[in-house]
Parts: C-alpha cells; sequence; structure tokens
C-alpha cells in the first residue's frame, strides 16, 4: 500500500465529499471552456459573416475639386471626375498579393439621369455581388434584369413609383422590378440598374465611377490591401471604411474581456469552493491524521495525501469539465446562433488548457488545507475524540 | 545501559493557577524484553506518560533518551522517522481508520517505507496471522467485533517489529474474557521487546 493507494480509498469510501469538490470544479471548468469555445466561434465566424457588413474598401478617382456635400446636405450637383475608372483597372485590383481575401468586386458607373422631370442620380452596378455588397438590401419586388430598374425608398416616393411600373429614361424605357425598402443610407434616393445598361444609357462604355470592394475581415489585412491597390491603380483614391471592420472588432474583444472577467470569477470561486471543502475535509480527519503522525507520517507524507487527493479529483474534473463545456458550446450555438449543423472540432489545446487549469484551481487550493493538516499535533489531534 | 532512559521527566499543562502536573518528576530505565504495567487512576497521567514515550509529547523539563537517542532534541521529522523505527502504538479506542480493510490498516506503518507491495502485504498478513485475524483480513473495522478491532490494533503494532510496544489501557474498552485474551497475546509477542501499557485501577477478575 502507498499514499496514493490511501488517498483512492478514502475518495471510493467517502464519494460525497469527492463528488462536491468534482462538481464544483466541473461546472467552473465547463463555463469557462464554453466561453472561450463561443468567443473563439465568433471570432473565426466573423470571416463567414462579414458579407453582412458590407463593402469595406472604396475606390474612386481622383477629383479635383472637394465634396459639397456633408452628412446627407449637398450644396451642388455631382462631382465630375477627372480621369474615371476602366475595366481594366478591375483586372489589376484582382492580381493584388491579398486578392485572396476580396470576397467581392462591385464596379459602379454612376450618372445624373431625368425622369418625369425630375433629376436623380442612377447607379449601373453587377446585381451578383449585391448581396455581399450591400446586404442589408431588402427588396419589394424582384432584383432587376437587363432592362430593369430597382428605385431607392426615397427616390421612388418622389416620383410616386411602384413595383411594375415602366419609366423612359434617356429615351430607353426599363421596368421597374423593385423598390428598396429605407436603408438609412444615401441608397434610399438612388436608382439602380445593372452595369451596361447605365453605361449604355450614359454613352460611359467601359467607363466606372467607382468600385465597392468587401473584404475578408477575418485575417483583416485591410489596411495592407488598400495599399496595395493604390500601387496598382496609381490614378485613384482608395479608402478604407474603417467604422465596419472596428465595430464589428470591438463588440468581439469586448466579449472576450467579459469571457475573461467572468471566467476570472468562476475560477476565483471554484477555488474557494475547493479550499473550503478540503479544509472541512482536514478537520473531519483531524483523528485520521493523529494516527497517521503518531504511526511516523511525515508532515511532508501528510500534505503529498491531501495534495494527491486535490490532484486526482482535479484532473478528473478537467477532463469532465472540457467535455460538459464542450456539448455546453454546441448548444449554446444551436440556441444563440440558430445553427443546427455546426460542425465543432474537439480542440486538443483547449482540452489541455481545461485539465491544466482544473489542475492548477485544485492544487493551489489544495496548499492551505494540506499546510493546515500538516500543522496537526498528533497528540492534540488523537486527543480530539 | 538501558534501553530507555528517562529522567525528571515533568509535565505540566497550562499555567499558574489553572495548571495541571500530569507527569511529576519522574525516573526510570528500562532493559529490553521487560513487560511494565503502569496503573493509577483516571487523570492519573498514564497517557500523557505514554504519548512522552511515544515521542508525541514534548515534556516540560528532563531528558528522554531511547537506545542513545536523545528523543526531545529531535525535529519534527526525525521524530516521525523515530516512531516509525521504535514506536508501535496501541491505542485505547483501538483508532483503526475506518475506510482502510484490516489488511491496510495493518500496512500503514510500512506505507512510508521502501518495500514493495507483495513485501508490505506479506507482512500485514503474517501480523494478522499472529492475533488471529488473516482470515478477516479484507474485511472494514466496522465489520468486526472489539476485541478483534484491538488485535488488529496490536497487529498494526507489531508489522514492522518495533522494539517498543506502548498500549494505553488496551483492555479498557473489553469484557473481562476478552481482555485476558488479549493480555496473553501481548505476553506472547513480547518475546524479546520491550511492552509498557497502561491499566486503570486493578479489576479483581482479571487474572494477569
Ligand atoms: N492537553 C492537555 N491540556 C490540559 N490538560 C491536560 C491535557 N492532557 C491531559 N491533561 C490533564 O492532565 C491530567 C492527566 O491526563 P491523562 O490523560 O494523562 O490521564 P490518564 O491517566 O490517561 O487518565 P485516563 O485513565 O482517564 O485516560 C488530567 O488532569 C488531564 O485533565
Ligand atoms: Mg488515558
Amino acid at each position: 500500500m502507498t499514499l496514493i493507494d490511501i488517498v483512492f480509498q478514502n475518495l471510493i469510501r467517502r464519494k460525497a465529499r469527492a463528488i462536491f469538490v468534482l462538481l464544483g470544479l466541473v461546472i467552473s471548468i465547463a463555463t469557462v471552456v464554453t466561453l472561450i469555445s463561443y468567443t473563439r466561434f465568433m471570432t473565426s465566424d466573423v470571416s463567414e459573416k462579414m458579407d453582412t457588413y458590407g463593402a469595406n474598401i472604396l475606390i474612386t478617382p481622383q477629383t479635383d475639386i472637394l465634396s459639397l456635400s456633408y452628412g446627407g446636405v449637398s450644396l451642388g450637383g455631382v462631382s465630375y471626375a477627372v480621369h474615371e475608372l476602366n475595366e481594366e483597372d478591375l483586372i489589376r485590383i484582382s492580381s493584388i498579393p491579398d486578392a485572396s481575401s476580396i470576397a467581392a468586386l462591385g464596379p459602379v458607373t454612376m450618372g445624373a439621369v431625368e425622369i418625369n422631370g425630375k433629376v436623380l442620380l442612377m447607379a449601373g452596378m453587377d446585381f451578383s455581388v449585391s448581396r455581399v455588397l450591400k446586404p442589408w438590401w431588402v427588396i419589394d419586388g424582384s432584383m432587376p434584369e437587363e432592362n430593369g430598374a430597382l428605385i431607392g425608398s426615397d427616390a421612388a416616393a418622389l416620383l410616386s413609383l411602384n413595383a411594375n411600373d415602366r419609366i423612359m429614361v434617356n429615351g430607353r424605357e426599363l421596368l421597374v422590378a423593385g423598390i428598396l425598402k429605407p436603408t438609412g443610407s444615401q441608397d434610399d434616393q438612388l436608382m439602380f440598374v445593372h452595369l451596361n445598361t447605365a453605361q449604355n444609357i450614359l454613352s460611359k462604355q467601359g467607363s466606372i465611377s467607382m468600385v465597392e470592394v468587401a473584404a475578408l475581415c477575418n485575417a483583416c489585412p485591410v489596411n495592407d490591401m488598400v495599399k496595395q491597390i493604390s500601387v496598382v491603380l496609381p490614378g485613384a483614391k482608395v479608402t478604407a471604411i474603417q467604422q465596419v471592420v472596428k465595430t464589428r472588432h470591438e463588440a468581439i474583444s469586448q466579449f472576450k474581456s467579459f469571457s475573461l472577467v467572468v471566467s476570472g470569477v468562476i475560477v476565483l470561486v471554484a477555488g474557494l469552493v475547493v479550499v473550503v471543502t478540503m479544509m472541512s475535509s482536514v478537520r473531519e480527519r483531524t483523528l485520521e491524521i493523529g494516527i497517521l503522525r503518531a504511526i511516523g507520517f511525515r508532515r511532508s507524507h501528510i500534505i503529498r495525501i491531501v495534495m494527491i487527493e486535490a490532484l486526482l479529483l482535479s484532473v478528473l474534473a478537467g477532463i469532465i469539465g472540457y467535455i460538459t463545456g464542450f456539448g455546453a458550446t454546441h448548444l449554446t450555438l444551436i440556441y444563440l446562433e440558430h445553427e443546427r449543423s455546426i460542425l465543432l472540432n474537439i480542440d486538443p489545446f483547449l482540452a489541455f488548457a481545461a485539465v491544466a487549469l482544473a489542475t492548477t484551481i485544485g492544487l493551489v487550493a489544495g496548499i492551505y488545507p494540506s499546510l493546515q493538516a500538516a500543522q496537526l499535533d498528533p497528540n492534540e489531534a488523537l486527543r480530539s475524540l | 545501559m538501558a534501553f530507555i532512559i528517562a529522567e525528571n521527566l515533568k509535565k505540566t499543562y497550562g499555567v499558574g493557577e489553572a495548571s495541571v502536573d500530569a507527569v511529576h518528576s519522574m525516573s526510570f530505565s528500562i532493559q529490553e524484553g521487560e513487560f511494565i504495567a503502569i496503573m493509577g487512576e483516571s487523570g492519573s497521567g498514564k497517557s500523557t506518560l505514554l504519548s512522552i514515550m511515544g515521542a508525541m509529547n514534548t515534556p516540560s523539563s528532563g531528558t528522554y533518551s531511547v537506545d542513545g537517542i536523545d528523543v526531545y532534541s529531535l525535529d519534527s521529522d526525525q521524530r516521525a522517522d523515530f516512531r516509525r523505527e521504535y514506536i508501535g502504538f496501541i491505542f485505547q479506542s483501538f483508532h483503526l481508520i475506518p475506510y482502510l480493510s484490516l489488511l491496510e490498516n495493518v500496512q500503514l506503518p510500512l506505507v512510508t517505507l521502501n518495500l514493495n507491495r507483495k513485501e508490505k502485504i506479506r507482512m500485514a498478513l503474517d501480523a494478522l496471522e499472529k492475533v488471529g485475524l488473516a482470515d478477516k483480513a479484507a474485511r472494514l473495522p466496522n465489520q468486526i467485533s472489539g476485541g478483534e478491532q484491538e488485535r488488529t490494533a496490536i497487529a498494526r503494532a507489531i508489522v514492522n517489529d518495533p522494539p517498543i510496544l506502548l498500549a494505553d489501557e488496551p483492555t479498557g474498552n473489553l469484557d473481562s474474557h476478552t481482555a485476558i485474551e488479549i493480555m496473553g497475546e501481548m505476553q506472547k509477542l513480547n518475546a524479546s521487546n520491550i511492552t509498557i501499557s497502561s491499566f486503570a485501577p486493578p479489576n479483581p477478575k482479571m487474572g494477569a
């Protein structure tokens, strides 16, 4: 028989207290694992969800004049570009080193047109990427065909247009395929048609007013991409729409700090539970410790008995805690993200970290009770009963 | 030279008015093979003296040496080692560990020794054999009688053949028949070692 056998027999034959310590540790480890897995999922999910945040790089021609509009108030007509972009530029953008991070590339040709005596801005665009670039669009009706148009809500109200109406634009008849629900952006005041259609109507064949780029933002080399695009398009102005990226990242980092604080509190509480339970266990075992000391156990042997017990329980708690946390993350994702088919992989590093954390809690929490146990005077301990 | 030498051993609990002199200046020496009986009323200091002799209770004054070792000049770890090597305790209330089987309880003095598992089990079975409990080795203490618990305590005390056996009222909790049986066993096991046992005031029924 060894010290470990003594610990085992004690744990096996006095299950209730062992289970209490185990439960405290399992719950805390499982919660921490869940928080970490969920934060990780959110971070890795950004690249997939980035399209919901639309374009985050804008490429416009250099202009000689300053914009005369601010906050939606415009004091002047459409500013005219000195050098318009063209379709070759699109190919150049696709050849930058970080091209693989480009989720969508949306060329836009713009120009003013007159409809029913009112002037409005027409934007020709590639509707095949509008899902990525304009994810917030909700359309009454359908996406326009070659001869169709999509009207912003303000523009539609001003012109009293409804879906399926027909309009004449510079002598060409277009079908109003759909009306945009209000977006709160400038899109509300525009009319959208296919790129070719706009170029034909405006007689701007092959010319492009601006390019919207949506970058995948997990790796997020947006600033690098801006520089790379500036190099291939020296004549253009390339701007990163940082706000979107920043907000998303701020949200995640806030959740991360929150998880960290909550995890810290949980770890502390778990540690206290272990300390309190082990201390009452030591008190309960005063006589037993006195017997062992009388028989010739050194103080260090008593410390080892208490610490081995803490170690066994906490390693076991780490393993059960990780498995529980893994399951809880699944349930959380199903509940919060409404995704039923998420493939969550067992992360060996996280599993190891969970066991290491549990072990650390167990060992640190075991120190004080074990020292108390070793401090017992054997003669006093034997008199205690 | 005597194996155990005590000179002017004194133990006073507490201080001032409330102090209790449990052991008054005691001097004695004990040779190997002796069987010593300590008699005294309750509260006369029997347990105190035995705990001092067992290296568990530092005397207020005086010296105590065993086999040439000045026991109370040893530090805590050395005294634990001393107890393991020299002393076998038989406690008044048996003090078996409830969650360990008889075989495991008897192995306790061997746990911290550098012996292999089989050797420890063999020694413990030998000791249980000597007290006639080898067939109940797998039982827990609450599954045997009081006399059997006492005999298990004796087996535990002799398992590593210590030179000194200290027994504190070993028969106090037993009926007279069992007490006689136990006393006989202790004398039998006392072939060459020192046995020191305390007893409550003489019991007329006890033929020891
Ligand atoms: N730790 C202690 N603190 C204070 N007083 C003590 C302590 N231990 C013993 N005493 C006192 O010392 C005296 C001797 O006690 P001890 O336990 O040695 O007696 P005993 O002869 O073994 O008695 P019993 O036959 O009842 O076991 C008693 O008066 C007791 O109250
Ligand atoms: Mg006593």
